[in-house]
């Protein structure tokens, strides 16, 4: 069954202006008519390689062959207009619109040339949806229905376009198990009809399920293409979730003391409404670093704005010190000495236009030390910025700069700073060295340690799994909004046992024994 | 009272006061559908007051008034979008400057043009014309409303039709509102969401320049400075009450009108007429608020599925 | 801000506000019979007599509460324009107290004034108010208040305070009110010291106290403000209270000043707007406040001189101040320069670096 080869990626390579190689060396080839698996963990280039694919991003090195012709793509435009469609993970639809207008968005027919042919339109997504068996009202608002017809929604438009070539990012990440059967027979039937579709995702089952081929990145390259059913989910397990560079760490014994937060039976709910945490409970104790590892999007931020206090959209219980928080503001949660490293520092863990000493004291500027009844001490924040400055190595030209113009890793440590130089008890530090240098994430780390040591509790949500492996005491591993499984002989776990677990092929919280004391 | 209220001239006098407001408050709906504050109509409306009347003189012809201040209109839309997307000024400021140059400038230029200060009387402009349906004019109460209107407010009310069809059954009118609602999926499709806001700034001035040129061209027969005294920024309420849309802004504006009307009545009883002069402006304030209100319990039932 | 940013950000500031110059005269010159003599009265006019130069520091003064007020509002990234309306009615209840209460002098002006402050205080809050009940636009609830307020403001001039004899302002202002001169042969008065100290304190408050702190915080990044575990209902409803309360100040003051000698405002004065020129110049920082109300009551008095002497109204100053606000505001405005020294900038930066 010899098919043609209908797109060929060859020693692509893409390096972004921070430095970070996102894409080494990565070969795809594309067979017409197949359903080809694209796998690797966040991070690990498949992201870049498919901006790289539609145009988005253009790669620094490498080619792009075209049913055998070297073409460039552009922009998306160019890629749609050569047959390329993208269906993105977080939908691009217009919610105040019906799905006929935001399938013909910028394609629209035209009747006496200055008006919509709406009856053209909606013929033709009729059309395109039945002839691809997909049982949408043409005519509704896309405000108005489900997550999974949004999707199909978002297939219809490329495949109205003339895509050939479809590309799915997580497609399944939001649909119940019903809309992912009916997402596979579409997909089967587009296939069937010569398309291609390229599939990433990470949910082994659902590959082994409907596809052909599977090319598995890992840390920016290419670990091999292969023939689905030539290879057990294990091997491909094993292959996605790999240590290159073992981080040596001097690591003491854990004095484990006592419990210091406490979760019971948490039910937490994304800004949506879905949920995403189910029934987790566990404790954490001072003088230990528990380590959570998994594929984003299975509940951490559910989990840690919970406990932060960034949400209050749970059930179940949580308890820091002994006191349940659900009433609590973020100031009490922070006065219970709580500290918090953002995910995402930019959007929620710094002011970029203010200057480094007011965003170092944005936790603490309450404190009698630093503040009268109204007034700010201003003599004394100078000098603890300059102190702080010094001791966590943080590169600026005065205290006086703004923090946006730092560098990533010099903004890390500016947050990791002010939140511990508070001297907190539990910390919470999710991907606190993303994206930022080698120097500056050693640092962090260390630091992380130094405060496990006296006794403070931490929680380390981190897609690093080097780092996530080196600095635990305990590992947990996220999966579907609860532990799958939770190691506390962390040398002992290995890479593949790791991957199996983050990828639900085993699930201890199933068999009800996950082990929390 | 009562009598005055049910009388054909109550509803004439509706239609006068709200002409200038509706073509105001569409060009606030296309700029909004697009994603742009467009606070800049009072000045908008002021310089094509003055403007109407200088062309108008100029050419001796109402028409010829009306086509050129469009025109500018259109011109002052796209300076407008220059300066807040290709400059990256803030629409808000931007716009705040936009109204304090129309503020200034159009008393200057009046100056320049005439010689008068504050007000164009030695310039001989011409007016839109009123309507006289001469079979209509017989019939009993509605001949009375439907014949003898301005030109403009005839306009007006077709404006509000032609603008819902642009916006809902036209390519740019889908491209409008895909970029106003969000710009990254229009973008993704390809759609140029800057040549979009440009053209949704130029179509707002041009419809704002309509409402202008009615207010001296109409409404009163000359320009007087600040003549636009806040109506731009009623009709950007009203328009934020009708949803942005046409229809909306229609029926928002007609109840500022029969407000404004009211209040005219009013001022034949024992009411003070400070106070009466307030109503439009409370009206608007109390039914932002309401709509607001609840528009908000509807997002939060939507949102939440727990 | 690095210096060399700042020292660009005043460049840019400086250039545009030539430009804007450039511009007016521009127009001068097309308008004018007598072109030259225009901008020279303009420029030269404030600088000419005593009385002159006393003028630019008496619409110095309302200038600079507006824009304070403004200040402190706008920090907290509220766009809330109803410090028009808040010195609107300051000025009329520092009229109504002045009139009605009879209190001796010393007593009166100070009651005056803060009543004004209280009440401006009170009406700027209410669009914020409305923010968090309703959900609805700050922007358009505080423009319908302005015309509210004016209108409130003209109903108790006309039916409570009015003088017959006038017909369209109130009684006179008794002198156990008017703040005294404090200059022989001008107008100044204490109002003067009075500004000078909130932009002292205004300056103060938001850099150096704990909600000012909190406001900027609030201002810059709400979820940040949000994280930190700050009360952004709280700080929003403060800044909004206090930039009215000082705005309403204004507005007393100068009602009660030896400017005016009734209350005779029948139309909003504008203040409202010009406050946020004076903003935009100084950067949100109170501290500069004076500084910006005095370029603006210069041009302001001087184009008021040449509209007497020339042939040129005074509105052209309103043109200025709207090419000054576009062209400072206009972020693009310069940038590639603005660019390029960041770049500069950050390239040794990590040059330093990597020698670590």
């Amino acid at each position: 069954m010899a098919k043609e080869t209908v797109l060929e990626m060859q020693h692509i390579m893409k390096i972004y202006s921070n430095g970070v190689v996102a894409n080494e060396d990565v070969s795809l080839d594309l067979k017409k008519g197949e359903i080809h698996a694209l796998l690797g963990e966040n991070g690990a280039g498949k992201s870049t390689l498919m901006k790289v694919l539609f145009g988005i991003e253009t790669p620094d090195h490498g080619k792009i062959l075209l049913n055998g012709t070297e073409t460039t793509i552009k922009s998306p435009q160019d890629a749609i207009s050569k047959g390329i469609g993208m269906v993105h993970q977080h939908f691009m639809l217009l919610p105040s619109l019906s799905v006929a207008e935001n399938i013909i968005l910028g394609v629209e027919p035209r009747k006496k040339r200055f008006f919509i042919d709406m009856k053209q339109a909606i013929r033709s997504a009729k059309e395109i949806a039945e002839k691809y068996n997909f049982d949408i009202d043409v005519s509704a608002r896309v405000e108005e229905i489900p997550v999974g017809i949004k999707q199909k929604v978002e297939i219809l438009k490329a495949l109205y376009r003339g895509a050939d070539i479809l590309i799915l990012d997580e497609p399944t990440a939001v649909l119940t198990p019903q809309e992912t059967e009916e997402l596979f027979v579409q997909l089967e039937k587009l296939r069937d009809d010569g398309r291609t579709v390229i599939f990433i995702s990470h949910k082994l089952d659902e590959i082994k399920r409907i596809c052909d081929r599977a090319t598995i990145m890992r840390s920016g390259k290419s670990m091999g293409t292969y023939n689905v059913n030539e290879i057990s989910t294990s091997d491909m397990s094993k292959l996605m979730v790999g240590r290159e560079v073992v981080l040596e760490f001097e690591k003491q014994p854990a004095k484990v003391k006592d419990v210091m937060l406490s979760v019971r039976h948490l039910d937490a709910f994304n800004t949506q409404g879905v949920q995403k945490v189910r029934d987790l409970s566990f404790d954490l104790h001072g003088g230990e670093i528990l380590g959570i590892a998994g594929v984003e999007g299975n509940g951490q931020s559910e989990l840690i704005d919970a406990i932060t206090g960034l949400s209050k959209k749970y059930t179940g219980k949580i308890e820091i010190k002994g006191e349940d928080i659900k009433q609590d503001s973020i100031r009490d949660i922070r006065k219970k000495r709580l500290a918090h490293i953002p995910e995402d520092r930019m959007t929620t863990g710094c002011a970029a236009h203010l200057n480094i000493q007011e965003n170092m004291f944005a936790n603490q500027y309450t404190n009698p030390k630093y503040s009268g009844k109204v007034m700010l001490k201003s003599k004394v924040i100078q000098m603890r910025s300059d102190e702080l400055i010094k001791e966590y190595l943080i590169k600026c030209k005065s205290q006086k700069q703004e923090v946006g113009m730092l560098s990533g890793g010099n903004i890390q440590k500016v947050i990791v700073a002010r939140e511990f130089s508070t001297a907190p008890d539990i910390i919470i530090a999710n991907q606190p060295t993303r994206g930022i240098d080698v120097g500056a994430s050693e640092f962090i780390r260390k630091k992380l340690l130094e405060f496990r040591d006296a006794g403070c509790a931490v929680i380390l949500v981190s897609a690093d799994l080097n780092e996530v492996f080196s600095l635990s005491d305990r590992l947990a591993v996220m999966y579907k909004g609860n532990f799958s499984g939770v190691f506390t002989d962390v040398k002992s776990v290995t890479e593949e046992q790791l991957g199996q677990y983050m990828l639900g092929l085993k699930n201890d919280s199933e068999n009800g024994g996950v082990s929390h004391e | 009272m009562l009598k005055n209220i049910l009388s054909p001239d109550f509803i004439n006098a509706i239609l006068r006061a709200s002409t200038p407001i509706l073509f105001a408050t569409l060009a606030s709906a296309i700029a909004s559908k697009s994603g742009i504050t467009n606070m800049a109509l009072e000045g908008m409306l002021l310089f094509s007051a003055l403007f109407g009347v200088i062309f108008s003189s100029l050419t001796h012809s109402f028409l010829g008034g009306l086509l050129i201040t469009m025109v500018i209109g259109g011109l002052i839309g796209f300076a407008l979008a220059f300066f807040i997307l290709q400059l990256k000024t803030d629409e808000i400021l931007a716009a705040i400057a936009l109204n304090l140059i129309a503020t200034g400038g159009t008393v200057l230029l009046l100056l320049a043009f005439s010689g008068d200060r504050g007000a164009s009387t030695s310039i001989s402009s011409v007016s839109a014309p009123t309507i006289a349906i001469p079979g209509i004019a017989q019939i009993p109460f509605l001949g009375k409303v439907l014949s003898g209107q301005n030109l403009m407010t005839w306009l007006s009310l077709i404006a509000v039709i032609v603008v819902h069809i642009f916006l809902y059954k036209t390519p740019m009118g889908l491209k409008i509102r895909a970029v106003g609602e969000n710009k990254n999926a229009a973008e993704s499709v390809g759609i140029s969401s800057k040549k979009i806001q440009y053209i949704a700034l130029v179509l707002s001035g041009v419809l704002c320049s309509m409402g202008g040129y009615f207010l001296s061209g109409g409404y009163m027969n000359m320009f007087t400075k600040d003549m636009s005294a806040g109506k731009g920024f009623i009709a950007l309420a009203a328009s934020s009450m009708g949803a942005d849309t046409p229809i909306g802004g229609f029926l928002v504006t007609m109840l500022f009108g029969i407000a404004q009307a009211l209040g005219n009545l009013m001022q034949l009883t024992t009411i003070p007429t400070e106070l009466i002069q307030m109503v439009p402006y409370l009206t608007t304030l109390i039914g932002l608020a309401i709509y607001s209100y609840a528009m908000m319990k509807r997002k939060n039932k939507l949102g939440s599925h727990t | 801000m690095s210096n060399s940013v700042k020292r660009f950000e005043a460049f840019r500031m400086f250039f545009a506000i030539v430009i804007a110059l450039l511009i007016s005269f521009v127009i001068i010159f097309l308008v004018s019979k007598e072109p030259l003599t225009a901008i020279y009265t303009l420029i030269t006019g404030p600088f000419k007599s005593r009385r002159n130069f006393a003028n630019v520091i008496e619409a110095m003064i309302p200038l600079m509460f507006t824009g304070i007020g403004v200040c402190i509002m706008f920090s907290a990234n509220q766009i809330n324009l109803a410090g028009e309306g808040a010195f609107h009615l300051g000025g009329l209840v520092a009229a109504v107290v002045a009139l009605q209460l009879g209190l001796p002098a010393g007593v009166s002006p100070v009651v005056a004034i803060l009543f004004s402050g209280l009440v401006g205080a009170v009406f700027t809050a209410i669009p914020a108010v409305l923010k968090i009940k309703t959900n609805s636009s700050i922007l358009v609830s505080s423009l319908m208040l302005n015309y509210i307020a004016l209108w409130f403001a003209t109903f108790i001039l006309m039916h409570f305070i009015c003088d017959p004899g006038i017909g369209s302002a109130s009684y006179t202002i008794p002198d156990a009110s008017t703040l005294p001169t404090l200059i022989a042969k001008t107008r100044i008065h204490p109002g003067l010291i009075l500004a000078l100290a909130c932009a002292v304190l205004g300056y103060v408050f938001l850099f150096k106290s704990k909600i000012g702190y909190e406001l900027r915080l609030t201002g810059q990044n709400e979820e940040f403000a949000k994280y930190s575990g700050i009360n952004i209902v709280k700080v929003v409803l403060i800044s909004q209270l206090l930039g009215g309360f000082i705005a309403g100040m204004g507005g007393g003051v100068e009602l009660l000043s030896p400017i005016y000698t009734r209350f005779s405002w029948t139309s909003l004065l504008g203040y409202g707007w010009d406050a946020i020129i004076i903003c935009t110049l100084s950067k949100n920082n109170p501290l500069y406040t004076p500084l910006a109300a005095l370029f603006l009551a210069y041009l302001r008095t001087g184009a008021s001189i040449m509209a007497r002497y020339t042939d040129v109204t005074l509105e052209i100053v309103q043109i200025t101040q709207g090419i000054i606000i576009l062209l400072v505001v206009a972020e693009q405005f310069l940038s590639k320069y603005k660019h390029k020294m960041i770049a500069k900038e950050a390239m040794a930066s990590l040059k330093e670096e990597e020698v670590h």
